[in-house]
């Protein structure tokens, strides 16, 4: 059984993998724009429910995560003549004005410098808890934030750099995506892990067991902050410009809904979400363009489409608290057992047990 | 500085911080009853400005109807946002409720993109508020006196109607236990819609304020300030009211005095309050007038 469940797992990778390369061949370059989209909110998506659905402690400041890791690869990768002709208010500061570092070692620094900030914020920070924690992580995102907008020589301020080279495409996007499940898999399985989800269901009971509860705490912080890091660098170099207004509360929120609807706590409900929640924002476009029924004309309305996905989230939240997979993953038993309906076979068996506990 | 100067950067700082103190006052009263940080506050300062801004411009009736109008809408508002979004969650976790004010939030704001534009709009002036003193050396607005007049009558009014009358100490019984209230005999959900009530319609007298001292609304008007004051709403000590009032002046007052004094720090003015927001919840999390509260195992 173990064996074949493993001959799925690999005959799924496969056919995941010719799907990119048909995807790659054959969609038009918005399509694939949004397939890029996907794998990064999957990454976004993970590294927030690291944080606030396994661990427990509900931040809200990922943006300000994202945008240290989107300027860093952005301002590390812009070629020379690029970047003179972007600082034309100020001149860049000295050192950065001279140096174009590949897209890799950008990216990894801008996960790394998010993750040094995370050790920053957090020593202070995750000395809170509940609702404390969510203010004053929202305000440290919106410091970051405030701090990009004014550090003109280093950031080009509010005007933003435009030009990143578009180094992201789908094997980029897919890959990190990739290894991220595979790692926060690995790291949910871990004692660490289960440290985190000890830390969620009940701190005190978990320190009482021996878990040092600001380790772990930070330990999910700063791992959670340097996927979000990568994750803003992808979406930087996918965009081409950055610039500091969209890394406000609008995009934690989006990341938020993510995980919201995925289930907090659950790595494959994070994968999936995030690709309905990417390809319903942009099928919803529909809502903001008017819509010719040949007939009659049906007016769209600008912003229409943000009314209906906050709406969502409010009903989402109310009546379907676990969100797609709760706490739970995918696995192939239950997807047999989904399917086939089959009670006594081998694997539908043990569910119901499990179940009936 | 002159003295002139100082002058004119106090009042302006009292007047602010007696905006922040209204709408400080409405998240305290929230949080004291249902420990949840109201996200849609801000949202509902917001549209407490369209109110009075379509009642005078669109519909030209006189401001005094106006007012009171866009007051008891923006409490209804309030109210019903309670009931749609929260009282559903009232026995889920904690994070849920959170998650559907954020909700919440984004949903007003949005329609309000749909239904009024996204772009600015210009608040009606109305000249007996409007219209400007001289005093000395300095020529001051009339609001900057009115506004805070009015904090004070409404907080007075506030207080006493929290310690002498009888739905009152309902609201202070189901801040303490909602069990034991309700074994009182006290209707708890009504007790929390009338919370929200009172808080919305407070903070509708501090949209309209802001709207005449600040002339200009816009869909997104409300996120700062109903960020600003929730960080006043801790400084002051999170559930109590006079602390909310202080933490509202501390914060409006500490705001003004930093860029007239350190120019070059205008761009970070924003940033002040969360800096604030984070030395006092390392130092004194429990705010300035706020009571020590242990945690149950």
């Amino acid at each position: 059984m173990k064996n074949k469940k493993n001959l799925y797992t690999l005959i799924s990778i496969v056919l995941v993998f010719l799907f990119l390369v048909y995807a790659n061949k054959n969609f038009d370059s918005y399509q694939i724009r949004i397939m890029n989209l996907c794998a990064i909110y999957v990454i976004l998506g993970l590294s927030m429910n690291l944080i606030n659905g396994f661990t427990g402690l509900f931040s809200l400041g990922h943006a300000g995560f994202m945008a240290i890791g989107a300027y860093t690869t952005a301002i590390l990768t812009m070629p020379l003549a690029v970047k003179e002709s972007n600082f034309f208010l100020a001149p860049m500061a000295a050192p950065l004005n001279s140096i174009v570092w590949p897209f890799v070692p950008a990216l990894l620094l801008g996960g790394l410098l998010s993750a040094a900030a995370a050790f920053v914020i957090g020593a202070p920070a995750l000395r809170l808890k509940g609702d404390y924690l969510a203010i004053a992580t929202l305000g440290f995102g919106e410091i970051i934030r405030i701090l990009i907008t004014n550090a003109q020589r280093v950031t080009n301020g509010a005007l933003g750099l435009k030009g990143i080279p578009d180094t992201t495409n789908i094997w980029w996007t897919f890959g990190i995506a990739a290894l991220t499940i595979v790692f926060m898999t690995l790291l949910i399985n871990s004692s660490y892990g289960r440290a985190f989800k000890a830390i969620r269901e009940d701190e005190i009971a978990a320190e009482n067991m021996g878990i040092s509860l600001f380790k772990h705490k930070m330990l999910a912080f700063i791992i959670g902050a340097f996927f979000a890091g990568i994750g803003g660098g992808l979406l930087g170099s996918l965009l081409g410009t950055v610039d500091p207004k969209p890394f406000n509360f609008m995009m934690t929120f989006n990341i938020l809904f993510i995980i919201v609807l995925g289930g907090m706590g659950s790595i494959t409900g994070t994968v999936i979400s995030a690709f309905i929640v990417t390809i319903s924002m942009e099928a919803l476009r529909v809502l903001d363009s008017s819509i010719n029924l040949g007939f009659m004309v049906i007016p769209g309305i600008t912003g229409m489409r943000m009314v209906i996905y906050s709406l969502l989230l409010i009903v989402v939240i109310i009546y379907f608290r676990r969100g797609l997979m709760g706490t739970s993953e995918f696995s192939w038993d239950k997807a047999f057992e989904f399917f086939k309906r089959l009670p006594l076979s081998k694997g539908g068996a043990k569910n119901a047990v499990t179940k009936n506990k | 500085m002159t003295f002139d100067m100082l002058l004119q950067h106090m009042l302006n700082g009292v007047s602010l911080g007696s905006l922040y103190a209204l709408i400080a006052i409405g998240y305290t009263m929230v949080y004291g009853i249902l420990r949840l940080i109201n996200f849609a506050h801000g949202e509902i300062f917001m549209m407490s400005t369209y109110f009075a801004f379509f009642g005078i411009a669109t519909f030209k009736m006189p401001w005094y109807v106006v007012f009171v109008l866009a007051i008891l809408l923006t409490g209804a508002l309030g109210m019903t946002a309670e009931r749609v979004a929260y009282r559903p969650l009232r026995d889920a976790p904690k994070i849920s409720i959170l998650i559907s004010a954020i909700g919440v939030s984004y949903f007003i704001q949005n329609l309000s993109i749909v239904l009024f534009s996204g772009r600015p709009k210009a608040f009606p002036q109305i000249e007996l508020f409007t219209g400007m003193l001289k005093m000395g050396n300095i020529y001051v607005q009339r609001l900057t006196f009115i506004i805070p007049v009015v904090t004070a009558v409404l907080l007075a009014a506030l207080i006493y109607l929290i310690s002498h009358t009888k739905n009152g100490i309902a609201m202070r019984a189901v801040a303490k236990d909602h069990e034991t209230a309700k074994l009182m005999g006290i209707d708890v959900n009504k007790t929390i819609a009338l919370t929200f009530g009172i808080g919305s319609m407070l903070a509708a007298v501090g949209g309209i304020m802001w709207g005449l001292k600040f002339p200009q609304i816009a869909p997104a008007m409300g996120i700062m300030p109903g960020l600003k004051c929730f960080i006043a709403a801790v400084l002051g000590g999170i559930g109590s009211i006079s602390g909310a009032v202080i933490g509202g002046f501390v914060l409006g007052l500490g705001e003004i005095m930093l860029v007239a004094s350190l120019p070059d720090l205008t761009g970070y003015r924003d940033a002040f309050a969360f800096v604030l927001l984070i030395l006092i919840l390392l130092f004194k999390p429990t705010g300035i007038m706020g009571e020590k509260i242990s945690e149950k195992v």
